[in-house]
């Protein structure tokens, strides 16, 4: 035992931790125990003249007895008597052995509660402290409804000495964070602001933390507080460590209370008053300065305590986010700490940067650090270190540096610690599909995910890569071939047996003119992977058989023998049963027309929230803060897209089309039969993609657009959901909500690409509004019929769609709107305005719709292009060779008549989507004009009222250079120029 | 209406950004000019944003200690202390997990790590691991220096402390660490402070201590 002369007021007790510590084997000392616990057990309930010494002894034995871990199921009484007794070392004990044991449900709260009411009218202020320090500790509802009055008296009387202030102070924080509600606000609340000018260092520490929890709640009430915390932080850094005595710790000028300071301040925006902002500043860079200086010790405790301000300073820089100089050099400062040797430092510079690379200001900063954070990634020895390196570079990542920065996650990825893997696949999912070098390597970049940490890869990545495949034409071919490359490992993950077997289900037929990779070949190599897959998989499998049948009519017969094996037929798994009989009977029954319907490629997706995104949110709720903040601050998104999807069951692409189908307007039959056909809502969630297959084909039956959605936004820019379209198939793209600015080249661009061919789809899409338009055109006069759609419960109110033709439009174009018949639209209603359009002459701009209505009592105005473009009014032309070529020279006389681009392909050169763009555009296509098949001629005529211009077009694609020719001759310059505009961003 | 507050372009202009604000409970709505895409638009109203800043609200996370565990090497508990309320099973449970993780890591690693929803920072000191539950985003650095100051005082207090002091006197330890924090927050930083007020507790002890060996001489029980 140890001679300890303070303190030692218990022999019985010492004897007893002696005894303990003396046992040989577990089993003694729980033999010392019980006895020890009978024989208090014994003492509580015999001897009624147990005086307060014996009491306090056994409680204190009982206390023991506890922290080794053992439950104590009596004594609580005993312990509740020795608060009322007048002795303080009993009364402590009381205290303690409540604050560690007593429940706050417990059925002796009242007596405790009642104590402690005693003791806070006590006399001696020892005893004050006591009951505070108690509540401070564990305080309860209860509690707080008891006593929460008494406390902010203590805290602002003249009177209280300075520890039962400070008590006081923690103990209202505590009372205030159980239940804030009773803890009223009042006269004292300005009063408290004021103790942060208080004389004792210890006062305004403790001060501090209650106001910045208050000022949380309640700013507003707080707000002087800003002025009297600038100034003491002030005081503070500028003093030298000898001014404030014993609150300088280890050279630093008290580092807690400065801590607290800045904290308090990161509730508030910058001050408003510049003089007040720059003294703000001035302690900033006071601490910034600080930490170039030589250090005044080599004590760990100094650079610690240094860099504790520090960092805390830099949390407030990033706060306010206001001041390019200040996040710099924090930037830089951590930059230092990157190498140094403390790993504690290296830890949390790269988790400080991490915020930092989410400032605009300072992510350019952050960039520069990126070698130094993969080195870190690869040689930090401490795997908490390296997580903070993968969030780092995940935070610092665009599309400057994304290649570098996944290809290191990847390769790290090998080698990575178990606890992390799967977060790291999530991020590089989602990095590879952010910034997108291109397709091809996006397809690369989670291929390589499934193959080097398979198990890790959640069903919303692989959902994810085929949704992007499908939605791009540009990578369907490169696809198949990788995934086809793919599956030729011997041993190869489940997951890539998967998106193998999809995408060669909907795209085998692109590289089946391979003989290496022909229907045959493909066929048996994913069948081979066949047996050992799960149900679910096995299902996917059988419905990419039903698509070879399709594809690839030659090898049916082989496709049928394995429906018809017995091991699918009589499959002990109902859905797999059901699949290979109804797949089997489809492909016998149906008519080869029947099964193209059925069997079509699927149609895009429609663009959402990436629901990996989605994933990670859900798994890391601090990084959504993070990157609401970042992708608010960095692209033109709204990011309210972002959260409301994050929660929605439809975020991910499982269950996506099936709102879509629910909504279309005319279900065509073939799609009810499929319904009946699988069972939508069996079979589990990796089969459902497979429903979509046969729901899909059905809707192009219902709308007029054309079946190859040619255009396609990167999914990272556009949130959309087209779950009320009125032509459901139809994605196109949306302007997002907040960048409706009718001038904005970039939507006028797109509105171009997507509307110039198509005539039906969704205009605009929030998520308060929906607007469809359905468009026909008839010489130089059109009619465009508007479907206003309330997504919302509550009505719109002075609903009031206008029409404009900004500038030189005016002249060129009359547009006459219906007004509509109501100016409300209800909760979940859709009204429809049609507007006619007259062309007058050749004109560039689109008419501008703009839509002002009430919702819930705040104006909303929404501004959007008409999908109007010139060539809608163009009629094809049929005309032979001759005087094709008779026409084409008489164009070619005057300047501006022709326009030649030599341009490189933006999408993949096929000639089949080609002509039917072509088509859509409005000319007339002309077979056998150009002696090269590949080329395309055509011919047509914008019907303006004022003038007919007759066009004619010459297209050559150049496979092998990726490139197009563009020739187009017209009598107008201005309509030569306007439709060159149109096709280049076709092609 | 005048901008509130300007801010500095990446072209070193200043202009104008946000046109006001109201400090809430859950954040900061700040009323922005529509061509700035500096913010996080939620509703327009004619031209102007209205933006909820929402790091002013991950800003309303408690932050505060939740819990002080101390242990040996050999992994039993000689301090608990918790400051947010939690099931007796809870803890066990939270004390057995975070012991093994702790006493698994190597010397030169790092002394925080994230741990289910805290931030854990322990230090060891001879046979003893001390480590603390605090919030994420809370100060680190400064925390492991509570640590530091707590040894300081039990050091001071037992005069070198080992071990077997807090074993002896775990009372002790809890009324030392009971001046030093209270409620998940510090309360006196000072060194001189802490040990003035626990001497003050010793001679109260004293004073009844000597009242009894008084009464005891006498006869008295």
């Amino acid at each position: 035992m140890p001679t300890v002369a303070k303190g030692d007021g218990m022999r019985g007790l010492a004897v007893f931790i002696s005894d303990i510590r003396n046992c040989k084997s577990k089993e003694a000392e729980q033999k010392r125990i019980n006895k020890e616990l009978a024989n208090i057990r014994s003492k509580f309930k015999g001897d009624k003249t147990l005086d307060g010494y014996n009491k306090k002894k056994y409680v204190c034995k009982l206390l023991f007895i506890f922290l080794l871990g053992h439950d104590i199921d009596f004594g609580h009484m005993e312990a509740v008597n020795l608060l009322s007794s007048n002795k303080y070392t009993e009364k402590q004990i009381g205290y303690l052995f409540i604050s560690v044991l007593v429940n706050t449900d417990s059925a002796l709260i009242r007596l405790i509660i009642q104590a402690i009411k005693n003791d806070l009218e006590a006399r001696h202020p020892v005893h004050i402290c006591l009951a505070l320090q108690c509540i401070a500790n564990i305080g309860s509802k209860e509690m707080a409804e008891a006593l929460t009055k008494e406390i902010p008296k203590l805290i602002v009387s003249g009177e209280t000495i300075d520890a039962v202030k400070q008590s006081a102070c923690l103990c209202l924080l505590r009372l205030f964070r159980t239940s804030p509600e009773t803890v009223p606000p009042g006269e004292w609340t300005q009063r408290v602001g004021h103790l942060l000018n208080d004389q004792h260092l210890g006062v305004v520490t403790s001060a501090t933390s209650l106001i910045h929890t208050l000022a949380q709640k309640t700013p507003e009430d707080f707000k002087p507080c800003v002025q009297l915390a600038i100034s003491r932080l002030s005081r503070i850094v500028t003093s030298s460590y000898t001014d404030l005595q014993d609150y300088t710790y280890y050279f630093v000028p008290a580092p807690w209370l400065s801590v607290k300071l800045l904290r308090l301040l990161q509730v508030y925006p910058p001050p408003e008053d510049p003089a007040l902002r720059g003294r703000l500043n001035e302690c900033l860079e006071t601490i910034l300065n600080k930490a170039q200086e030589p250090p005044k010790s080599k004590k760990v405790q100094h650079s610690n305590a240094k860099n504790a301000v520090l960092f805390e300073a830099i949390n407030l820089i990033i706060h306010h986010d206001t001041e390019p100089s200040l996040l710099v050099r924090a930037c830089n400062q951590l930059g230092q700490f990157l190498q140094h040797r403390e790993t504690n430092l290296r830890y949390l510079a790269l988790e400080s940067m991490c915020l930092l690379a989410s400032s605009e200001f300072s992510h350019e900063a952050v960039k520069k650090h990126m070698d130094t954070v993969i080195t870190a990634l690869k040689t930090e020895r401490d795997v908490s270190v390296r997580q903070r390196a993968v969030d780092l570079l995940y935070g610092m990542c665009d599309k400057s540096n994304a290649e570098e920065i996944v290809a290191e996650m990847l390769s790290y990825l090998e080698t990575a610690d178990y606890s992390i893997r799967e977060e790291m696949v999530l991020k590089v999912a989602i990095l590879a599909e952010k910034y997108p070098v291109d397709y091809t390597w996006y397809v690369d970049t989670i291929l390589n995910l499934i193959r080097i940490a398979g198990d890790y890869v959640s069903d919303e990545v692989w959902y994810r890569v085929i949704q992007i495949v499908i939605n791009r034409d540009d990578v369907q071919g490169y696809a198949a071939k990788v995934v086809f490359e793919a599956l030729q490992a011997p041993a190869c993950h489940e997951n890539m047996v998967k998106v193998g077997g999809y995408i060669l289900g909907e795209f085998g037929n692109l590289i089946a003119g391979d003989q290496r990779s022909s229907p045959m070949v493909q066929f048996q190599l994913l069948h081979s992977k066949y047996h050992l897959c799960s149900a679910p998989t096995r299902g996917l499998l059988l419905s990419t058989y039903i698509k070879f049948i399709n594809l690839f009519p030659e090898i049916k017969g082989q496709l049928q023998d394995v429906l018809r094996n017995n091991n699918n037929l009589q499959n002990a798994d109902a859905e797999l049963q059901q699949r290979a009989i109804e797949y089997l009977q489809l492909s016998t029954v149906a008519s080869q027309d029947v099964l193209a319907t059925v069997l079509e490629e699927m149609p895009p997706f429609p663009e959402r929230e990436s629901s990996i995104l989605a994933k990670l949110k859900k798994k890391k709720p601090n990084v959504s803060d993070i990157e609401v903040v970042k992708e608010g601050k960095k692209s033109s998104n709204p990011p309210t897209l972002n959260n409301s999807a994050a929660n929605t069951p439809e975020a991910t692409p499982a269950s996506a089309p099936v709102p879509v189908m629910a909504a279309a307007p005319a279900p065509a039959p073939v799609q009810s039969a499929s319904d009946d056909l699988l069972g939508l809502s069996a079979g589990p969630a990796a089969a459902a993609p497979v429903t979509n297959n046969f729901a899909a084909p059905a809707a192009p039956a219902g709308g007029g657009g054309l079946l190859v959605d040619v255009f396609d936004t990167p999914p990272a820019q556009n949130n959309v959901s087209t779950a009320l379209a009125p032509q459901a198939e139809e994605n196109f793209f949306n302007m997002p909500s907040g960048e409706t600015a009718p001038s904005g080249d970039a939507s006028a661009t797109e509105l171009d690409g997507r509307f110039a061919i198509k005539n039906n789809g969704v205009l605009f899409e929030n998520e308060l509004l929906q607007i469809g338009v359905k468009a026909e055109y008839k010489g130089n006069l059109g009619r465009l019929g508007l479907f206003y759609g309330n997504k919302t419960s509550y009505p719109f109110q002075f609903f009031t769609p206008t029409v404009s033709c900004p500038g030189e439009l005016a002249s060129a174009m009359n547009v006459q709107t219906k007004p509509l018949d109501v100016n409300t639209v209800e909760g979940g209603a859709q009204v429809q305005q049609i507007i006619n359009v007259e062309c007058i002459a050749d004109f560039v701009d689109a008419p501008i719709l703009s839509i002002k209505f009430s919702y819930s009592g705040s104006m909303q105005q929404i501004n959007l292009m008409l999908p109007v473009m010139l060539n809608k009014f163009f009629e094809p032309v049929e005309m032979d060779a001759t005087s094709f070529f008779n026409r084409w020279k008489q164009l070619s006389r005057r300047p501006g008549q022709e326009e030649q681009k030599i341009f490189k392909a933006s999408f993949p050169i096929n000639s089949d989507t080609s002509r039917t763009k072509l088509l859509g555009f409005g000319f007339g296509l002309l077979d056998g004009v150009d002696p090269n098949p590949d080329n395309f001629v055509g011919a047509g005529i914008i019907k303006a009222q004022s003038s007919q211009v007759g066009c004619l077009l010459r297209l050559e694609p150049n496979m092998q250079a990726q490139m197009y020719r563009l020739t187009l001759r017209t009598s107008s310059k201005s309509v030569t120029t306007r439709l060159a505009d149109l096709l280049l961003k076709l092609f | 209406m005048s901008p509130k507050f300007t801010r500095k372009g990446n072209n070193g202009q200043n202009y104008p950004v946000c046109y006001g604000e109201h400090v809430l409970g859950g954040g900061v709505i700040r009323l922005w000019c529509r061509h700035q895409n500096l913010c996080t638009p939620r509703w327009i109203v004619g031209n102007y944003y209205i933006s909820i800043d929402v790091r002013g609200s991950t800003q309303q996370v408690v932050k505060m200690m939740k819990f002080m565990l101390l242990f040996s090497r050999q992994g039993k508990v000689r301090l608990q202390q918790w400051y947010s309320a939690t099931q007796e099973k809870e803890k066990k449970k939270i004390m057995r997990e975070l012991i093994t993780i702790i006493l698994a890591r190597k010397p030169k690693m790092c002394s925080f790590l994230e741990w289910k929803e805290y931030k854990i920072v322990y230090k060891r000191y001879a046979s003893l691991y001390f480590c603390c539950a605090i919030e994420k985003g809370d100060n680190e650095l400064l925390t492991l220096e509570i640590i530091h100051r707590y040894v300081e005082l039990l050091d001071k207090y037992f005069g070198s402390v080992c071990e077997l002091d807090i074993i002896f006197n775990f009372e002790k330890a809890y009324f030392i660490l009971d001046e030093l924090m209270l409620g998940g927050e510090i309360q006196e930083t000072s060194k001189k402070n802490c040990l003035k007020a626990i001497a003050a507790q010793d001679l109260l002890q004293e004073e009844a201590d000597a009242t009894r060996n008084v009464l005891e001489e006498m006869g008295l029980p």
